[in-house]
């Protein structure tokens, strides 16, 4: 009972953060020099032939009443047509948004797969030279440019030593993408170099603090090896606040795909939000926001969740 | 230091008689003495020292023209009289590392503490509302966060061309979030402690209550959450101009010189962009490393 109520009041936080997402990406909207149609027309356009615009357009209609069509447009799944593409918005970001997913999911999954065990090393080795050293390079890590990273990447794992193609998969499907996994390879370290880092100092900090329960005491004076006790109950009480914070980071995985698939032609969501920048392509651009942030707020709301999941002493209200 | 206390006191301990006020006072002192055991941190202060004197002393003793172009003496290789080579257009590139890194150092520094105003006043009055003044105030946090700031940067850099003082209120408004959680959940524990309670009985207004009591109280979180929030502005700040939303020519930061360098780095003039790169995380990576030890030393819940 107390965990449906939960879950209700927490998707109805979501539906509102979602609505004041709609309301900040409307304000971007109109915070447009001249207003979309000074975009689309183009700089030499006639007020004549931009008030024609804005009133096919319904932009001559009071700011709510435009939000409200907007936000009635957005509830029948319509972003929009592209101005350069002249393709819906909806329809291209559908192509584009599962392979950004395939990115940021392996990403994550090979970020933490690295983060955890590392993360527990350091614990482990408190205060000895291995931690120094892992601390630093994940200072260094996290201090890093995606953008930095993905050129040195470039120029070692492609000119220097040429294992890997400098281009990402280019294929229309998921197949296709999966079957060119040598070419995954440099984007993923790239999107999941910042990850590792953050996360092995979340796990680290978490281990230390579980090592000093009494249950660790407990199960060390019970003749428990080390290994089993890290294993078997350290690990799982460590890892609770490190999906908890998984939720925040989702934002900081979207951001680092915008960057990494630039840098390696791959044609997802960030690819195709850049040439919208470089085109001011609003309606593609805008749309991309708010999918976005849609996703964000969902993987937030799914962290949150499974975080309740793992750990039964996480109390609503809580976090 | 030293020379503060009476022979034979510890340090810290507050001799009888002497007001409580200085229970403070020597608190910050432990304090700041924790964060002097801490190499890391002691190490970041001094690269951020190196970097401030190297980017505003540095131009002082080596002087470089920034502004015009020289085009007999492009893209030298380090050695001879440019100590770090020359860029495409004949700048000094040693010159040019202390020219852009005042830029990043300003912007970083100063977006990161407007970024921190914001956080901190907009968090402490959400906790102290309390309510549901409190709950729409998170919600709009939420849903910046939930917004990548590098998709609102690109936004920006297709709609205008800010100047300096543009780009830090921009930087500053899309990164103060964070530090309002932090400062919130502060003023949360903070709100309802006797001193403010009884301050309140006595009539004492809410603005009095947070900027008297709650803030000052705060000033640990805030100064941690700055430091990295400073930290995450400067990193902010080299993706800047790869969104095409830098400082313009003639002049330039270390994010600019970054990207304008990426081409160059393929054609193996690497010192284009190793410079400018090392420069980035070793400042980044030093405000971090300070940021951790003032959190340790403080015993300040934060990040990370």
């Amino acid at each position: 009972m107390a965990n449906l109520l939960y879950l209700i009041r927490r998707v109805l936080q979501a539906v509102v953060v979602i609505l004041i997402v709609t309301v900040v990406v409307f304000c971007l909207l109109h915070a447009l020099p001249g207003g979309p149609a000074r975009g689309i027309l183009g700089p030499q356009a006639t007020a004549q032939q931009i008030a024609q615009f804005n009133h096919e357009q319904g932009l001559d209609k009071p700011l709510p009443v435009q939000y409200v069509y907007y936000l009635r447009t957005l509830l029948h799944g319509d972003l929009g047509t592209s101005y350069t593409l002249n393709e819906g918005v909806s329809q291209l970001i559908a192509q584009r948004l599962p392979k950004t997913l395939v990115l940021t999911v392996l990403s994550a999954v090979v970020g933490l797969a690295l983060a955890v065990p590392l993360g527990m090393w350091q614990a482990v080795r408190r205060n000895k030279p291995t931690d120094y050293v892992i601390t630093t390079l994940s200072f260094v890590a996290y201090s890093t440019p995606v953008y930095f990273l993905g050129l040195i990447l470039v120029l070692v794992f492609t000119q220097l030593l040429p294992w890997f193609p400098s281009q990402a998969p280019q294929g229309d499907s998921l197949g296709q993408v999966f079957a060119d996994s040598n070419a995954l390879v440099l984007p993923v370290i790239a999107g999941a170099t910042s990850m590792v880092a953050v996360f092995s100092r979340y796990m680290r900090a978490a281990t230390l603090e579980n090592l000093s329960e009494d249950y660790v005491r407990t199960a060390r004076a019970g003749g428990s090896r080390q290994r089993a006790i890290l294993w078997r109950h350290v690990f799982r009480n460590s890892l609770t606040p490190v999906v908890a914070m998984l939720g925040y980071y989702v934002p900081v995985l979207f951001g680092g795909s915008l960057v990494v698939e630039q840098l390696f032609n791959y044609p997802g969501m960030g690819l195709l939000f850049w040439s919208a920048a470089q085109s001011s392509d609003y309606p593609v651009l805008l749309g991309c926001v708010l999918v976005i942030s849609v996703a964000t707020v969902v993987g937030t709301l799914l962290a949150d969740i499974l975080q309740r999941i793992i750990d039964p002493r996480v109390k609503a209200g809580t976090s | 230091m030293s020379a503060v206390l009476q022979p034979g006191q510890a340090p810290g301990v507050r001799p009888p008689g002497e007001p409580a006020a200085a229970a403070g006072r020597s608190g910050t002192r432990l304090a700041l003495r924790r964060f002097a055991r801490n190499r890391l941190a002691v190490a970041g202060l001094a690269v951020v020292v190196f970097f401030l004197l190297f980017c505003f002393v540095g131009p002082l003793l080596y002087s470089t023209d920034q502004t015009h172009t020289t085009l007999t003496q492009v893209n030298l290789p380090p050695g001879g009289a440019h100590l770090l080579g020359t860029d495409a257009v004949g700048h000094d590139e040693l010159g040019r590392l202390m020219f852009g890194g005042k830029v990043s150092l300003l912007v970083g520094l100063a977006a990161g503490i407007l970024a921190t105003v914001i956080g901190t006043l907009w968090g402490s009055a959400a906790g102290y509302a309390g309510g549901w003044v409190d709950a729409a105030m998170m919600r709009v946090v939420d849903a910046g966060i939930a917004i990548p700031a590098l998709f609102i940067l690109l936004v920006v850099s297709a709609i205008s061309t800010p100047g300096i003082a543009g780009l830090i209120l921009i930087l500053g408004l899309v990164s103060w979030l964070v530090p309002s959680r932090l400062i919130r959940a502060e003023t949360l524990t903070l709100k309802n402690r006797d001193y403010i309670l009884t301050l309140r009985a006595i009539g004492g207004t809410h603005s009095r209550a947070i900027a008297r009591h709650i803030l000052p109280n705060s000033v640990s979180t805030i100064v941690v959450a700055a430091t990295f929030q400073v930290a995450d502005a400067i990193l902010l700040v080299a993706y800047v101009s790869y969104l095409g939303l830098g400082v313009q020519p003639p002049s330039t930061d270390w994010g600019g010189m970054l990207s304008s360098g990426l081409t160059a780095a393929y054609s193996g003039r690497w010192w284009l962009i190793v410079p400018p790169g090392l420069a980035i995380i070793l400042v980044v990576c030093a405000f971090n490393a300070i940021g951790d030890g003032l959190r340790d030393a403080f015993d300040v819940r934060g990040r990370g």
